[in-house]
């Protein structure tokens, strides 16, 4: 993999997570009966918080932010160059683990609520996560996305419940209702912004542009589940991704937040049955 | 690029107010009046927010309340006062715990009268603090 | 030989020394001391045999023999009237039927059964022998400035240090002499030591927790000893030999597995597995050096010691798939159960039972891949898990108690130690560092050899782990920079192995590799006579080194920005009423009211009091469905 790659990743990748977002923004709004934002609203957004001042409540807890992009970049350009999958998921969760640090860090009552609430959830999704990697593994022989994305059957062919399941839960990555217990992307929520609470400026700025990059992890693992040797399979997995994406902003507008005994309970009981069975079937065929 | 006149994020408060001025802030956030357009978002949350909008006059129960929602706003950021109680204490100006309008406790830069303030009137005094959010955003770049 | 004696038996001395010396200072520098040669002896015998290995016959072997028998006597004895004192029957009966049983053996039935290689010194031996020196000896140097403390903490208990530093050389003596024996006689007999060290040690404030506490760990252990001794008259009956070498290179047939089912019971008695689990938790009451040392890096570890030296005979045969699934109930119950604790030194005990269970899965899965992630699991764990215990121990006299919901205040009082507490932590479950590692190859390796609900329970076990690690974490990173005032010292005895054990944290992870290519291949191509790799890809540890390396240089490259960006500070968001102390908020009528957080515990989900009947039963269930189809296979 050489510089010119890596760069461009590094690059690209929120560009695309940001417009998805301002897509995803303006659906929203004419779900609502709105118009709706500009398509480039997210990116006005981080321009302008780059441009703010920056507070902060001491001098910790915006260093967990920085070094959760890190980790978040690094499993793009894991994910993205073809490499193993489950070492970017780990790499993921590392970059998940020091966001939830920051919000502890700054010991703010939302801040930590958030925080707590953040960690649920990744309790919540990482089962099922693993899940999708295994099932990549026993359908295609292979950690590596390279390998997997050049198989002669889509993936999806062996998974489908895996997949469904990994959609069910890909709810909690992209923080969308019923599972957006940690920040939500709509106005108010009862934890005031949850973990993002305390961060401001730059600081907030980082935060949003780790999310565009989270997008397009969520959406790299739905394609590789359609990706095959075929170049046309690519265009059908693009458009599956946007299908999936198309589908959580429905199910966010159309739902209310869970409590997070149902968003545990739900999202455990449907890895239990969507990703078990189809892994015990395939490992008895 | 003048990111910060794009993207108005917006902090809601409620001082001594009736209710009236904030029903009409939410009824901006509707399908009709849709503040979204202009990429407004109401995140009741200081940290996030550069317009601070305040409905209702200032009381002494509220002033360090309001003082410190102020303090805890990153810089630049414009205050607006919605309706007439904000701007100058209203019909409750005389009342023994009343302060009086905004004004008294931080600098406010756009006044909207009304009582209620109409939605309408709501959305051009932030569209108008959004050009003194960029004259102050100018101001503090030349001093840097 | 000299070496291999002058190790083993140099602890045993020191321990004899130790005991005699009343003298409170000249003592712990003969504690010192004598951990220090330990470690020396370690590195040094690790030297010489590394490279080649020994495999040798003991010169006086007759003459071992008969002093093992009477120390077996005379340990029977006091057991025995133990038993009877406490009106613990059981105990005296457990005790009782193995030395009878083991005595009848020798006088009756031994004859004409020779072993050939007493003493083995393989590279499994070295890695456990380097695990249980090192971190052993740090943990004695640790005890001598915890014990002080300790004892100046509470003053109710009876101060018998000596006692408690000889037992614990005497108890290095025995793990040695478990990982080097190839006689299983011998074997069991540093078997039972460790069972009673352990009783001494956990029962050594005799308050009656601790009394209760004691007895069941060696009622539990004696148990394990049972099914030892038998396994070892079985295999000398039948096999007319009483070499542990010699038992693993036979073809996994029905009759085998009589002897190794029963080895597997003494080995997850030793470990803790469920149904046998409850003299681990309950062994916490004991100083914690005592919990370090047994629950880290020495007696649970002498388990899937044993486990990974019958690995070959368990894999896919019916005693190893019921090895390999008691190992997963008890690594997803005890992740689970792990979340509703808040007591510091529970979470370990929890957290020890669910990665003896990993470890336990992937020895007994028994493929190559397997067998490398349990291995190298084993010294990740050894590492971590004592510099976590020792650290929890030292925090616990610096904030005074050991509560995790307490600990946000040990980065004001003692921030080196918090930080070294998160290393800890860290090692225990982020990715870059050793356990995750290790439980990735698990992965791959259970996937390959068809474990997939045992994969599955993996998966959901990590995600209790991560929870609960993280909470912790959280707590300690949650009052920087609060402006702390009392700052306290640790003694340089409490500092040092600290450090040392963090920096070796550290160091594990980066020299995996290294481990893999001269220790674990090799050993894996012996016992498999197949070549063994490493089973991650070279991309793929250049990555993983990359980002080990990111961790360490990150918080470095921070300093600059720091230095130059100076912010505005403002309070925290508390809704305007924040009072400016960060700590309090102005409630109703002006009052001053305090904020707390706590964590979260989900008692209703995974409170300890209902999972643990049920996993018991559970893994109960499992061992009776080992025996239904080990009678089954006999059939």
């Amino acid at each position: 993999m050489n510089i010119v790659r890596i760069i461009a990743i590094i690059i690209f990748t929120p560009l695309v997570g940001g417009l998805i977002t301002g897509v995803d923004r303006i659906i929203s709004a004419r779900l609502q009966g709105r118009q709706g934002p500009p398509l480039l609203q997210p990116f006005y957004d981080v321009l302008k918080l780059t441009e703010k001042e920056s507070i902060e409540v001491n001098s910790m807890h915006r260093f967990f932010v920085y070094v959760s992009l890190v980790f978040v970049v690094f499993t793009t350009l894991i994910l993205l160059s073809g490499g193993d999958i489950l070492l970017a998921i780990f790499a993921l969760t590392l970059g998940s683990v020091f966001f939830v640090l920051g919000g502890y860090a700054s010991n703010s009552p939302y801040n930590t609520i958030g925080s707590e609430r953040e960690l649920l959830q990744i309790m919540s999704y990482e089962p099922m996560v693993l899940l999708t990697c295994i099932g990549l593994y026993y359908a295609e022989h292979s950690f590596f996305i390279r390998d997997i994305v050049s198989a002669e059957k889509p993936s999806i062919l062996y998974l489908p419940g895996v997949f469904i399941g990994l959609v069910f839960v890909l709810t909690f990555k992209l923080r969308k209702s019923p599972f957006d217990l940690s920040m939500s992307h709509h106005g108010h929520q009862e934890i005031v912004k949850g973990i993002t609470t305390e961060y401001s400026g730059k600081d907030l700025a980082v935060i949003e542009v780790t999310h565009w990059y989270e997008v397009i992890i969520s959406l790299t693992l739905v394609y590789v589940f359609f990706a095959t040797a075929a170049p046309i399979s690519h265009v059908f997995a693009v458009i599956a991704c946007l299908v999936v994406y198309l589908f959580e902003i429905i199910v966010d507008n159309g739902s209310a937040r869970v409590k997070w005994q149902q968003a545990l309970k739900s999202a455990w009981v449907v890895t239990a049955i969507m990703g078990t069975v189809n892994l015990l079937i395939l490992s008895y065929f | 690029m003048d990111g910060i006149k794009k993207s108005p994020w917006i902090l809601h408060y409620d001082g001594t107010s009736c209710n009236g001025c904030d029903i009409e802030v939410l009824a901006c956030l509707t399908p009709l009046y849709d503040v979204e357009r202009f990429g407004m978002i109401n995140t009741g949350n200081p940290k996030h927010a550069d317009v601070f909008l305040i409905t209702g006059s200032v009381n002494e129960q509220n002033i360090p309340v309001v003082k410190q929602l102020y303090e805890q706003m990153p810089d630049p950021k414009v205050v607006i006062a919605v309706g007439i109680c904000a701007t100058s204490g209203g019909i409750f100006a005389e009342c023994y715990n009343v302060a009086g309008g905004v004004d008294k406790v931080i600098p406010v830069d756009v006044y909207v009268p009304g009582c209620a303030a109409r939605p309408e009137s709501i959305i051009d005094g932030v569209v108008k603090g959004l050009e003194i959010l960029g004259e102050k955003k100018k101001k503090a770049g030349k001093k840097q | 030989m000299v070496a291999i004696t002058v190790f083993l038996l140099f602890p045993m001395v020191a321990a004899l020394a130790i005991f005699l010396v009343k003298h409170d200072a000249a003592r712990s520098m003969l504690v010192r001391i004598s951990a220090v040669i330990t470690a020396l002896l370690t590195l040094v015998v690790v030297g010489i045999f590394f490279k080649d290995g020994i495999r040798m016959a003991c010169p006086w072997e007759e003459e071992i023999d008969l002093i093992i028998v009477a120390v077996e006597v005379i340990i029977a004895a006091y057991i025995i009237t133990l038993g009877i004192r406490n009106k613990k029957y059981v105990i005296s009966i457990l005790s009782f039927l193995q030395t009878a049983a083991i005595l009848v053996f020798e006088f009756g039935f031994k004859e004409g059964i020779t072993v050939q290689t007493a003493i083995v010194f393989d590279k499994l031996t070295a890695i456990m022998a380097l695990v249980i020196g090192l971190v052993g000896s740090l943990i004695c140097i640790y005890a001598v400035g915890y014990m002080k403390d300790y004892h100046n903490h509470h003053k109710e208990y009876k101060e018998r240090k000596s006692f408690f530093f000889s037992i614990l050389f005497l108890f290095l003596s025995a793990m040695f002499g478990i990982v080097l024996s190839n006689n299983l006689v011998w074997m069991y007999f540093c078997w039972e030591i460790t069972t009673l060290c352990s009783f001494l040690l956990i029962g050594y404030t005799q308050t009656e927790e601790a009394k209760n506490n004691s007895l069941r760990a060696l009622l539990i252990n004696l148990g394990g000893g049972v099914a030892f001794a038998a396994a070892i008259i079985f295999i000398g009956m039948y096999y007319h030999t009483l070499e542990l070498s010699v038992l693993t290179q036979k073809n996994p047939d029905a009759v085998i597995m009589i002897p190794v089912f029963l080895l597997s019971i003494a080995a997850l008695t030793k470990s803790a597995q469920l149904p046998f689990s409850s003299w681990l938790l309950g062994a916490m009451v004991a100083p914690t050096p005592t919990s370090a040392l047994l629950h880290s890096a020495t007696m649970v570890k002498a388990g899937v010691y044993l486990i990974i030296r019958l690995a070959p005979l368990l894999g896919p045969t019916s005693v190893g798939r019921v090895v390999t699934f008691g190992g997963g109930v008890t690594f997803l119950a005890c992740s689970l159960m792990a979340i509703s604790q808040s007591d510091g030194k529970k979470i370990l005990a929890y957290s020890t039972l669910a990665n003896l269970g990993l470890i336990v899965i992937c020895a007994s899965a028994g493929t190559q891949e397997s067998l490398w992630a349990a291995i190298l699991l084993i010294i990740f764990h050894a590492v971590s898990k004592s510099l976590l215990f020792i650290s929890v121990g030292s925090a616990e006299h610096q904030i005074g108690n050991r509560n995790v919901e307490n600990m946000d205040l040990l980065m004001g009082v003692s921030s080196k130690l918090a930080f070294y507490m998160m290393i800890g932590i860290a090692g225990m479950f982020l990715a870059p560092f050793g356990m995750l590692v290790s439980k990735w190859v698990a992965m791959k390796a259970l996937i390959d050899s068809d474990n997939v609900i045992i994969v599955i329970i993996l998966a959901y076990g990590s995600a209790a782990t991560l929870f609960y690690w993280a909470k912790w974490m959280g707590k300690l990173v949650s009052k920087v920079n609060m402006g702390h005032k009392n700052h306290h010292e640790l003694s340089l005895d409490e500092e040092l192995p600290i450090t040392i054990l963090a920096v070796l944290v550290v160091i594990s992870c980066f020299t995996f590799p290294l481990v893999s290519r001269y220790a674990l291949e090799p050993y894996l191509t012996e016992v498999y006579k197949s070549t063994a790799l490493i089973p991650i890809e070279t991309s793929d540890i250049k990555l993983m080194l990359c980002m080990l390396s990111m961790l360490i240089l990150l918080p470095i490259s921070f300093i600059p920005i720091y230095k130059n960006d100076k912010r505005r500070k403002v309070p925290i968001y508390m809704a305007g009423e924040n009072t400016g102390d960060n700590q309090t908020f102005y409630g109703a009528m002006g009052v001053k009211q305090k904020v707390e957080m706590r964590n979260w515990y989900m008692e209703d989900f995974f409170g300890a009091h209902k999972l643990t009947f049920l996993s018991n039963a559970l893994c109960t269930a499992i061992l009776v469905v080992g025996v239904i189809l080990l009678i089954g296979g006999l059939a």
